[in-house]
């Protein structure tokens, strides 16, 4: 449901006088070219539809129960949680799912609606690597053609992830321009769609983009909150006290937040990453840095990493998956409405607790999940031994082994 | 529907009563310097440009292929600034042309719109060309430009919708801008067959003089489109003519070259 359904129009307004569609609060909308609008408009038909048409919502919950492997799991971690205060910790366990993380939730469906829309390619930005792997599959699995943008700098720090995306038979585009990472791979995808958009879906892998992706990628995700919250109640008899997850564009963040936004008790909690620190400049904590204010990038008003004149300022993070100069619109609304809270954590922190959940749970996150449990961490210290905290890990680490061998001297025999 | 006949829409009447189409040109601000893409924007009015598009360099312009991308990130590295466009805008308008900038729409938005309409009427500009905005976000710009008098060019493509032709071109002011194919600009060895189809389908719902660009790079493209379109946009090719390894004197005679080539095509069209 988008914001502004609620809001009954005055008689004496006329269509123009409406809000746009797909507003939350001030932010979102659909600043895109033109030529891209009646296919903005086909997909909100089409997800429309399918929200309420019992074989699309069958044939989505057989391929979750039959290929992603949902219901995830949740795991009490109780020797990491030693060092979060002794309060309870529970991760909500994407990193399970098929392809690794999150992402496969909202590709799924996405590839299902382009095949509903008659459209033969699927395409799609990656910044990790963990969205392209995803759409990968789901188009092999589906028989569409599939191509990937992926900005250069990326394709090296995930070179694995490129590898599996051509094994998937995907073709992968590194893309040169701008800061070479996850902004730029966008920017080309789009390019890409608007001269092909007539066979082509554009799967946009956040809650980020014009109207409709940041409503219904969250729609696609939020059956991570839908079974945490269920399955924390049944574990604890009792609601969390805090929701936690790392934010780059947000969408395993919307998945797990969207079921608790209405349980007023639970904390929202977002991560971002904080990278070499704020005051280093080289971050991307849209919501801590004194450079972001609202604008618009890829099609969405929200906050927004900018200089005096409005030109995207290059954000950075040790994982590629939250190196975004803006955020999906609705944690913009969540944050100004006050729901949620956002913190970031460094490089280091991140690092440090990636190493730590590791060594004492056997589990292996990735990068971006890090972020996820310093939040964590610092929120169980906070509430202290009665503290519930549920955090979302959104994906697992092997994509990430070239950059921690790296980060701890690993690389090379005979260390430690 | 708009009675009266402003800014850009005069200029474009006034090229039909000469029984021809209107040169559109566009070039970028700071490519490959500021002082630089003056002295071009000048050189294409000296050779027979009605219209300059004076292009705002981004830092994310999804909407262009790699020659205006390149100049783009060119004008950034070297320092060039919004502030600089209005200088542009001066400059255009004082060789005789009618200026108009062509942006994308954070750029104004985090001037804020108010003060960058009035900066631009200030400069003589006559309107904003929006690629990334629709009028169902411009609110703020319809009202802005209708306190300061600008027109407001909003674009049309192959895939509009004839409900989406009537929204958005009863929105526009000056003229309506209509994408020749579907895709992002640089020079194609053709123009599509779409682009007489749109203006078929856009002269249908208005009155307003319409206007193709996205890939015209030849005297002939200019002449054949030229027989139905009020206006002939040229970028790409203009910007391509700029660049290169010369110094900027010769390229200059070559972007001089180059447009009043262009300038002979749209004068051919209609004959």
């Amino acid at each position: 449901m988008s914001q502004n359904d609620a809001a009954p129009a005055p008689a004496d307004l006329t269509v123009e006088d409406l809000p746009p569609a797909g507003r939350f609060g001030d932010f979102g909308g659909r600043y895109v070219p033109e030529a891209l609008v009646p296919a903005l408009e086909q997909i909100d038909e089409a997800r429309q539809k399918a929200a309420v048409d019992p074989e699309f919502q069958a044939e989505l919950a057989r391929l979750h129960a039959t290929y992603t492997g949902r219901p995830s799991i949740i795991t009490e971690v109780p020797r990491f949680a030693a060092h979060c205060g002794g309060a309870r910790v529970l991760l909500k366990r994407e990193d399970l799912n098929h392809t690794g993380s999150h992402k496969i939730n909202n590709v799924l469906a996405q590839a299902l609606l382009t095949k509903r829309m008659g459209k033969t390619r699927i395409i799609a930005e990656t910044g990790a690597g963990q969205h392209g792997v995803a759409t990968a599959t789901a188009a092999a699995l589906m028989g569409l053609e599939c191509t990937v943008y992926m900005g250069r700098v990326d394709t090296e720090r995930q070179a694995l992830n490129v590898a599996r995306m051509r094994i998937l038979g995907a073709e992968v585009v590194a893309v040169e321009h701008g800061s070479a990472t996850l902004k730029d791979a966008i920017n080309e995808a789009m390019r890409d769609w608007v001269t092909n958009v007539g066979t082509t879906h554009y799967a946009i892998g956040t809650v980020t983009g014009p109207h409709p992706f940041p409503e219904m990628v969250r729609d696609f995700h939020a059956v991570i909150g839908e079974e945490a919250r269920a399955q924390v109640l049944e574990l604890t008899g009792r609601l969390p006290d805090a929701v936690v997850a790392c934010v780059g564009g947000g969408s395993n963040a919307m998945g797990i937040f969207h079921r608790f936004v209405g349980d007023a008790d639970v904390r929202l909690v977002g991560v971002e990453a904080g990278g070499e620190g704020i005051e280093s400049g080289r971050h991307a904590a849209r919501f801590a840095g004194s450079s972001a204010t609202p604008g618009v990038l890829h099609g969405a008003m929200s906050y927004l990493m900018q200089d005096a004149d409005g030109q995207t300022v290059e954000s950075h993070s040790i994982s590629a998956g939250l190196d975004y100069p803006s955020v999906g619109p609705e944690h913009s609304f969540l944050r100004d409405s006050g729901r949620a809270e956002y913190r970031y954590a460094t490089d280091d922190q991140v690092m440090e607790a990636f190493s730590l959940l590791s060594r004492t749970e056997g589990i292996i996150p990735a990068l971006e999940s890090a972020h996820a449990l310093v939040g964590a961490m610092q929120l169980g210290r906070e509430l202290g031994p009665d503290g519930l905290v549920l955090v979302n890990l959104s994906g697992r680490g092997d994509k990430d082994m070239h950059t921690a061998a790296a980060y701890f001297g690993l690389v090379g025999e005979g260390t430690q | 529907m708009t009675a009266l006949a402003t800014g850009v829409e005069a200029v474009l009447r006034s090229c039909r009563a000469q029984g021809r189409a209107a040169l559109v040109g566009y070039l970028p601000v700071g490519y490959p310097t500021v002082e630089g893409s003056v002295e071009a924007m000048r050189t294409v009015v000296d050779a027979g440009c009605d219209i300059v598009e004076v292009g705002v360099p981004y830092s994310d312009p999804l909407m262009d292929g790699p020659v205006i991308q390149d100049a783009a990130a060119t004008a950034l590295a070297g320092g060039a600034r919004v502030d600089d466009v209005f200088t542009a805008v001066a400059a255009v308008r004082d060789a005789g042309a009618t200026p108009v900038v062509m942006t994308y729409w954070n750029l104004v938005l985090h001037r804020g719109v108010e003060r960058f309409a009035a900066d631009l009427a200030a400069a003589g500009g006559a309107g904003l060309i929006t690629p990334d905005l629709i009028p169902d976000e411009a609110a703020e710009w319809i009202a802005a430009s209708d306190r300061h008098g600008l027109d407001r060019i909003f674009l049309v493509a192959p895939s509009s919708t004839p409900e989406r032709l009537a929204r958005v071109t009863a929105a526009c002011r000056g003229f309506v801008y209509a994408a020749s194919t579907m895709g992002v600009t640089g020079a194609r060895t053709s123009v599509d067959s779409d682009a007489r189809g749109l203006v078929e389908r856009v002269r249908a719902v208005t009155d307003l003089p319409v206007c193709i660009g996205l890939g015209v790079s030849t005297r002939e493209q200019a002449a054949e489109i030229a027989a139905y379109a009020d206006g002939v946009i040229a970028g790409s090719a203009l910007v391509r003519a700029l660049g290169g390894d010369q110094d900027l004197p010769t390229r200059l005679q070559a972007l001089h070259a180059l447009t009043s080539s262009l300038a002979e095509g749209v004068r051919a069209g209609r004959r």
